[in-house]
């Protein structure tokens, strides 16, 4: 006969308090890192936030896991020279059960907050300004369609505090834009025009990282990007001359849109 | 001399590989010469005169080592050779070169030559990691470096890992369901050839002009259709491999539906059956997507067929939706045997009954149904339809629930046990929870789509997903090859030198890979030659462990090297397990069993007094079995 649970014969509240400290010592141990760098979007407080819920929850569940391994080796050990066997249990269905059913609420509610920061960190606020990105195998260049495109070959300014929609055109192979900074990435597809939206939250001086496999310059893919005030900005690009050339434009005016971002635009269609 | 080069053997397959060869070259440059072409074409993503030949010499090997002589003297009508059985059976380790048709030959030739893929796939991580340790390019350029980690990970994915469970499996499922032999040898013996083949296509794009192919594993186009002639290896490398696991998926599915022992219903296959059983339905229905993808890629470059040539009607993304359609299955194929595998260590050596053996099962077809539903879960920043992030991230959060399953069955099944540590089958198998259970902790925060946007295609990646098959598969294959070694061999290993592999490399993995997760989350990208001088630190501290991970697997070759020549017999059972393959000798008689056994009760029947899982007149038929026990209730 199957015991309920085991719990008359297992130490249980010793373990779960096993658990609860190692969970919690784990958890802070994690927490009190900044393992994503420094956050400047709005974007990026948001996401940290989501992998310290991750890593509360992961602390727990690691913890319970080594807990009760721990245990099992400390409890069961066979003596030296026994060579008999264990106890014929088969299962519990009501522990079957537990195991079945917690970790599906737990990853229902992961679920449900990843969505609901995705949605967060695509909002569009209706004051934004477009920057086309292009690339190709190895360098970064930008165009500012609301100043007749104007052409930044190399380095990227934004103004900060202002939501940007970039979007990204490749002219050869797969490259992908990410600032670790921002937490924003996304692929640059030939043939197509994909969108990220993002929000700097502080001025200063960037690395564009390419984080797609490109062909063997793609570890030296770098751009820079300055964030600067909305003043600053607009000086630097009322004095750009260079138009983005008619190569580049032709894969802004041809390549099919076929990402409508963000997901309520979908649902509008 | 003559008859050397007409009987199936390496003397006629060094003629039919030329043969082929040369008959594939000519057959090019004889239709392009008719065709007003010029003879030889050399773009880079050209050379039909390379890659028809690359098709026909792997066939025309087959074909003079002798595996299809049977097959084509039956079709064009010709009298068969009568079998008499000299195929079977290994008798010299020179019938390990031959075309064999037992399993147990052709188990032992997928596990070697798998293993010395690994080897090969193992140094050129060294190397990798020895270019990583420092900031800037020292060792290889960095053209190379795409060649070293592309080829690292086809060459551990394709013709180490997936062979490696399809090798340990052949020798080990038809035991343990008491069937003589697969279902179909001389298939499963063609299934084995074709993973050198395919190594070997994989290792010879080193000698293309260009270099190795180097658009990653995954071969994303058009990075993939654009690059040089090595690209087209990969194409032709994986065709074989592909090919190789169909054929032994089709082979474990009729082997395990059709040829079960009497009395074994479903639910008392043991769950390395199950295993094999969810894997092949998994490869049955997914390998032709990777196969069919390749293709496409291949024929773009040699016929501009512009199936992802953006511009010209192609699409390049559904390259990636194709192939992960096949590639998300991959990864569960790459771990389901290993659950198996883990199973049987966890139930032998804590002398007890596996818990909730069914639900185990079931939470097996559950990943298999959901693993189809997951794959775009790679694609969250490809640049896809947005909405369908959002779905896939659901679907990939709920995959963990099974997986979860099996973690904490495996734990439950060690409570009231007698747990034996003795045996480095089960300090791999102990230590594979733990670090598995980190892996998956890792892909549950990777499906969740904000987080996954920042991490994707960084260090994070690179992290996780070694965690999950070197701390995974890699510790399964080990605790598979230690426990099954006494079987395999007839010897017993040396636990000494096993304890010392065990924990250098628990240490190493732990070492190596968990270091990748912060650099990935700091900022460093995957797939680089060169970074940024923030991260030489820990480079280097990742680069000393994974020395030390790669050093101390020379222990483990020279362990069953030395043991398979010198170890002391092995007993028919030395572990005490229940399943069939214990009952007989070690290495088990020519066709496994002199009389089928009769399976009277589950796989797991620990702590019964007189449970049985099965009997053979030989030694269990005067110990009376009860009719019914009750299985995982």
């Amino acid at each position: 006969m199957p015991p309920a649970l085991f719990s008359n014969r297992l130490p249980i509240a010793k373990m779960a308090a096993a658990v609860v400290a190692l969970a919690a010592i784990l958890s802070a141990i994690m927490l009190s890192f900044n393992w994503d760098g420094a956050e400047d979007s709005t974007a990026a407080p948001k996401i940290d936030n989501l992998l310290n819920i991750m890593i509360v929850l992961s602390s727990i569940v690691f913890a319970v896991v080594v807990v009760a391994l721990g245990y099992a080796l400390i409890a069961f050990r066979a003596k030296p020279g026994d060579e008999s066997d264990g106890e014929p249990i088969h299962g519990n269905t009501r522990l079957e059960i537990m195991w079945t059913v917690i970790p599906t609420i737990i990853v229902l509610f992961c679920g449900g907050w990843s969505w609901k920061t995705l949605n967060e960190i695509e909002e569009r606020t209706g004051h934004e300004m477009t920057v086309d990105v292009f690339s190709q195998q190895y360098a970064w260049s930008f165009g500012y369609p609301g100043k007749e495109y104007a052409y930044s070959q190399g380095v990227l300014h934004v103004p900060v505090n202002r939501q940007i929609v970039f979007k990204m055109h490749s002219q050869d192979v797969i490259h992908a834009f990410w600032v670790p900074q921002w937490r924003i990435k996304k692929d640059n597809v030939p043939g197509i025009t994909t969108t990220i939206v993002i929000t700097p939250t502080k001025t200063g001086t960037f690395q564009l990282i390419c984080t797609e496999l490109c062909g063997f310059g793609h570890s030296s893919m770098r751009a820079k990007v300055i964030v600067q005030s909305e003043k600053a900005f607009d000086k630097w690009v009322n004095g750009i001359t260079e138009k983005v050339p008619t190569p580049l434009m032709v894969s802004v005016k041809q390549d099919t849109e076929t990402n409508p971002e963000p997901l309520e635009r979908v649902d509008a269609e | 001399m003559v008859a050397s080069f007409t009987r199936p053997g390496w003397y006629r397959a060094a003629l039919c590989t030329v043969a082929a060869a040369a008959f594939g070259f000519g057959l090019v440059v004889l239709l392009r010469s008719i065709s007003g072409l010029s003879a030889f074409q050399s773009e880079q993503t050209g050379y039909p005169q390379v890659i028809v030949p690359l098709i026909t010499a792997p066939l025309g090997f087959l074909a003079g080592i002798g595996c299809f002589d049977y097959w084509i003297r039956w079709g064009f009508g010709l009298p068969t050779i009568p079998d008499d059985h000299s195929s079977h059976g290994a008798h010299t380790w020179k019938d390990y070169f031959k075309v064999n048709t037992d399993h147990k030959v052709i188990g032992i030739q997928y596990i070697v030559t798998s293993f010395i893929f690994f080897l090969i796939g193992g140094m050129m991580a060294m190397l990798i990691r020895a270019e990583l340790a420092q900031p800037g390019t020292q060792i290889v350029s960095a053209g190379t470096f795409n060649s070293l980690f592309s080829t690292h990970a086809v060459l551990m994915i394709f013709v180490f890992i997936i062979p490696m469970f399809a090798g340990i499996a052949n020798y080990v499922l038809p035991l343990m369901i008491g069937a003589p032999d697969m279902a179909f040898p001389r298939l499963n013996a063609l299934s084995y050839w074709m993973l050198p083949m395919a190594g070997i296509v994989f290792l010879a794009s080193f000698l293309a002009p260009g270099g190795a192919f180097d658009a990653g594993w995954t071969g994303y186009a058009p990075l993939s259709t654009g690059a040089p002639l090595g690209q087209s290896f990969f194409n032709v490398g994986v065709q074989l491999a592909g090919f190789s696991s169909i054929f032994t998926a089709l082979n474990f599915l009729v082997t395990i539906i059709t040829m079960r022992a009497p009395g074994m219903t479903f639910w008392r296959m043991p769950l390395l059956v199950w295993a094999n059983l969810s894997t092949s339905l998994l490869v049955v229905a997914a390998t032709p997507f990777i196969s069919g993808v390749q293709f496409m890629v291949l024929f773009d470059r040699l016929m501009h067929t512009n199936f992802f040539q953006f511009g010209a009607g192609g699409d390049v993304i559904s390259y990636q939706h194709i192939f992960w359609f096949y590639s998300h299955p991959a990864v569960y194929i790459m771990i389901l045997p290993g659950f198996g595998i883990i199973s049987e260590v966890i139930s032998v050596h804590s002398r007890k009954p596996i818990f909730g053996y069914r639900l185990m099962a079931l939470a097996l077809i559950g990943i298999v149904v959901l693993s189809y539903s997951v794959w775009a879960h790679h694609m969250f920043v490809a640049g896809m339809f947005s909405w369908l992030r959002v779905p896939m991230m659901f679907t990939t959060l709920l995959i963990a629930v099974p997986t979860g399953i099996k973690i904490f069955s495996w734990l439950g099944t060690l409570y009231f046990g007698k747990i034996h540590t003795k045996s480095t089958a089960m300090l791999f198998a102990l230590a594979m929870i733990v670090t598995f259970s980190v892996g998956g902790i890792s892909g549950v925060m990777l499906g969740m789509v904000p987080f996954d946007i920042h991490v994707s295609q960084t260090y994070f990646i690179v992290a996780h997903i070694h965690f999950v098959l070197f701390g995974g598969s890699v510790f399964t294959i080990f605790a598979g090859l230690y426990h099954w070694f006494p079987k395999m061999t007839g010897r017993m290993y040396d636990e000494k030198l096993g304890r010392v592999h065990f924990w250098g490399t628990l240490i190493g993995t732990w070492g190596t890979f968990i270091p990748m997760h912060w650099v990935g989350m700091d900022g460093m990208p995957r797939r680089v030659a060169d970074y940024a001088a923030q991260f030489g630190n820990w480079n280097l501290l990742i680069s000393c462990f994974a020395f030390m991970l790669g050093a101390i697997q020379l222990v483990f070759v020279y362990n069953m090297i030395v043991s398979w020549r010198f170890g002391p017999k092995a007993p028919a059972n030395p572990w005490s397990g229940k399943s069939i393959e214990w009952l007989v000798s070690s290495p088990p008689p020519i066709f496994n069993f002199d009389e089928i056994p009769r399976v009277v009760g589950g796989p797991y029947e620990y702590g019964i007094p007189g449970a049985r899982h099965a009997i053979m007149s030989g030694g269990g038929a005067e110990v009376p079995a009860p009719a019914h026990t009750t299985v995982g209730s």
